[in-house]
């Protein structure tokens, strides 16, 4: 078990910067994941931190001492590959003594490893098998299991679920979290699917172009993200930006929107935004759940307004409502039983308690 | 247009019989069973010959009888072979060189195209195409400079190397080498490239990967790689020819002809049963190692 430290990161292939300068400290026993899009570089910061790429510059400590120079097998870490990985020609058994057998650990020790791991993961049944004879999902517990016994001090899990199915992914998910429960060995777990990032970390980073967007616990991001990457990355469906400007009223501030639409900014965040009423390049931020149908009684920072629904999603517990303002496509999420049809008007609510106000020029929340 | 719709009309009708994708099997396979068989014969029919031909007396060998018939068999042939000092000598000498060429072929070949396949350093992919490229220049071309070679080595060392079995073991992985060496990186390839640094990362060095997961997983590839070497170093001609000269120093495709054949004397029975004999080993091995050898090849053949 150990903290890793990045200082600086940076990874090079020939002109391409794939990883451009990253601090990032992960305490001991810390499950972190790195997420971001396709070619963001968490895949080769993770890389990195296992030794499989150079590091072009900059400085990784794993325990507390640099490892720049370390080769992998002498870094005391465990990877899960997105292909697993496993050794096609030996048994799941042989598959996970690999590595202890290779480092001359004696016969009983590697047998209680082994046993403990298996039954960690409930693969114990499967330990004569070999890998064609597996399924997806079990394959991904032997690959899990081939970590768990080198007693690592760190997992570095690179894509692990993207190969299953919806069904088995999601199951897998809380299967690793069980594990980590157990086994609390330092994670750091790359994935660009936001929703896995969410429910496994303690702490999210997310990555776009080589650079780390924020840092925080999937609440943070969730609910104070600190740019429109993050804040349109995090949250399924997307986080809505309504291009805007700001409006000092009599009572207050406001959004507006359209001529005809504004939204009166609550008081509580009217003082935060005082400085921005000249700004002509402001977006509105705000999650489709914020936008709901507008009950008989609204609750202060709630906006009533009348929309046409372009499309409507039933998806059962709630209804995704699409429409447009001033040109941008817009998603709401309704009651199912508030009578959203496809093409007929709506008489929603905004509520703008948890509004985000992003300057376009930057890309970063107010 | 009128008969456009009349031909349609008329696969309509057929069509509640057979459908068009089993009419379509139905005489492919017809076409591949014609040249199947075709091919078969074509093939088949030399050895047969030479079977028919190893039963028969010389008597009647020249007589002028049923070429495809045995009318007097008799082992005779076989016999007198197989109790001549020459011929064991000529097979002892095949093995051998046959047995020492895979070996060093497989020594040589298997770590190359680990090391052109996984250890990416500077040159490594014209290096590869290097090898393949020495492939492909005949040994025809080769046999002229060698004996030079053999030759300034003579004078600077004053060791022989002109007729001598063993020199064999130095000339034919020239053509064995390249070859195995190509279909290696080719099977090699197609591991996919977390595997080795999964055992990287286990702690495997570079030769434990090697011999632990390389070597395990592209067996079949290993195996298509030394059916080839042995048979290339088995049936060389044109190598043994230039090169020994002395009877005892002989493998077996020179021995047949330069012992078997007296001046413009063919003794025919005699050089069908060597032939015979002599190509009974590779066969053997491709019967037990076929399935092997054909996934091999179409793995270099795709993924190479």
């Amino acid at each position: 078990m150990a903290e890793v430290n990045l200082r600086r990161i940076v990874k090079k292939y020939d002109e391409v910067e794939a990883v451009r300068g990253i601090d990032l400290d992960i305490a001991d026993h810390e499950f972190v994941v790195l997420v971001g899009p396709s070619g963001c570089g968490k895949s080769t910061t993770l890389r990195m931190i296992a030794g499989l790429e150079d590091i072009t510059d900059g400085e990784i400590l794993i325990g507390g001492d640099v490892v720049n120079d370390v080769p992998p097998k002498d870094r005391d870490i465990a990877m899960v590959f997105q292909n697993y990985a496993l050794y096609p020609h030996m048994t799941v058994e042989q598959n996970m003594s690999f590595g202890l057998r290779l480092k001359r650990f004696p016969k009983a020790e590697i047998r209680k490893r082994v046993d403990e791991a298996a039954r960690i993961l409930d693969i114990k049944e499967l330990l004569a098998r070999k890998p064609r004879q597996l399924s997806g999902g079990q394959r991904q517990r032997v690959a899990m299991g081939r970590a768990i016994v080198r007693n690592p001090k760190v997992f570095l899990f690179d894509e692990p679920l993207s190969n299953l199915d919806a069904k088995l992914r999601v199951q897998m998910r809380t299967e690793i979290k069980k594990v980590h429960q157990q086994v609390r060995t330092t994670t750091v777990y790359v994935t660009h699917d936001q929703v896995e990032a969410m429910t496994l970390a303690d702490r999210v980073v997310v990555m776009n172009h080589g650079i780390i967007e924020q840092v925080g616990t999937p609440n943070q991001l969730y609910h104070d993200p600190k740019t429109r990457f993050v804040a349109g990355f995090i949250g399924s469906p997307a986080m809505n930006f309504i291009p805007c400007r700001m409006e000092g009223t009599s009572d207050g501030l406001s959004i507006r929107l359209t001529d005809q639409l504004a939204f009166p900014v609550p008081p509580s965040r009217a003082e935060h935004y005082r400085g921005h009423v000249q700004n002509g390049k402001l977006l509105l931020g705000l999650r489709p759940e914020h936008i709901t149908e507008a009950g008989s009684h609204l609750e202060p920072g709630e906006t009533p307004f009348e929309a046409r629904l372009d499309v409507t999603e039933p998806m059962g517990m709630e209804t995704l409502v699409y429409f447009p303002i001033n040109g941008t496509q817009v998603c709401g999420r309704v009651n199912p039983n508030a009578g959203a049809r496809d093409g007929a008007a709506l008489r929603l609510a905004a509520n703008l308690n948890n509004m985000h106000l992003i300057d376009d020029a930057t890309g970063k929340v107010i | 247009m009128a008969v456009a719709t009349v031909a349609s009309a008329k696969g309509a009708a057929s069509r509640p019989r057979y459908g068009s994708m089993s009419r379509n099997r139905t005489w492919a396979l017809r076409w591949s069973y014609f040249f199947l068989v075709l091919f078969a014969i074509f093939f088949l029919l030399p050895p047969v010959y030479m079977l028919i031909t190893s039963l028969k007396t010389s008597q009647e060998i020249s007589a002028a009888t049923n070429p495809w018939w045995v009318f007097h068999p008799t082992l005779e042939n076989y016999r007198g072979l197989l109790t001549s000092n020459e011929y064991l000598t000529f097979f002892r000498n095949s093995a051998l060189v046959s047995v020492f060429v895979v070996s060093v072929t497989m020594l040589i070949s298997v770590p190359a195209a680990f090391a052109l396949s996984r250890m990416k350093f500077w040159g490594s992919a014209t290096l590869a195409t290097g090898v393949f490229l020495t492939y492909l220049i005949p040994e025809t071309l080769l046999f002229l400079p060698l004996f030079k070679m053999f030759a300034m080595f003579k004078e600077a060392t004053d060791i022989e190397l002109i007729n001598r079995w063993w020199v064999l073991l130095i000339l034919y992985p020239t053509l064995t080498v390249p070859f195995c060496t190509w279909i290696m990186i080719g099977y090699f390839a197609s591991i996919p490239k977390e595997l080795d640094e999964a055992a990287l990362i286990d702690g495997a060095s570079w030769m434990q990967t090697l011999t632990k997961i390389f070597i395990p997983v592209a067996l079949p590839g290993l195996i298509a790689a030394t059916i080839f070497a042995f048979t290339v170093s088995w049936a060389q001609f044109l190598y043994p020819l230039a090169f020994t000269t002395s009877v005892d120093q002989l493998v077996l495709p020179v021995g047949i002809i330069t012992s078997l054949v007296k001046a413009d004397v063919y003794n025919w029975g005699q050089i069908m049963t060597g032939a015979l004999l002599g190509a009974a080993p590779p066969l053997i091995i491709y019967a037990f190692l076929m399935d092997y050898y054909i996934a091999g090849l179409t793995a270099g053949a795709t993924k190479g």
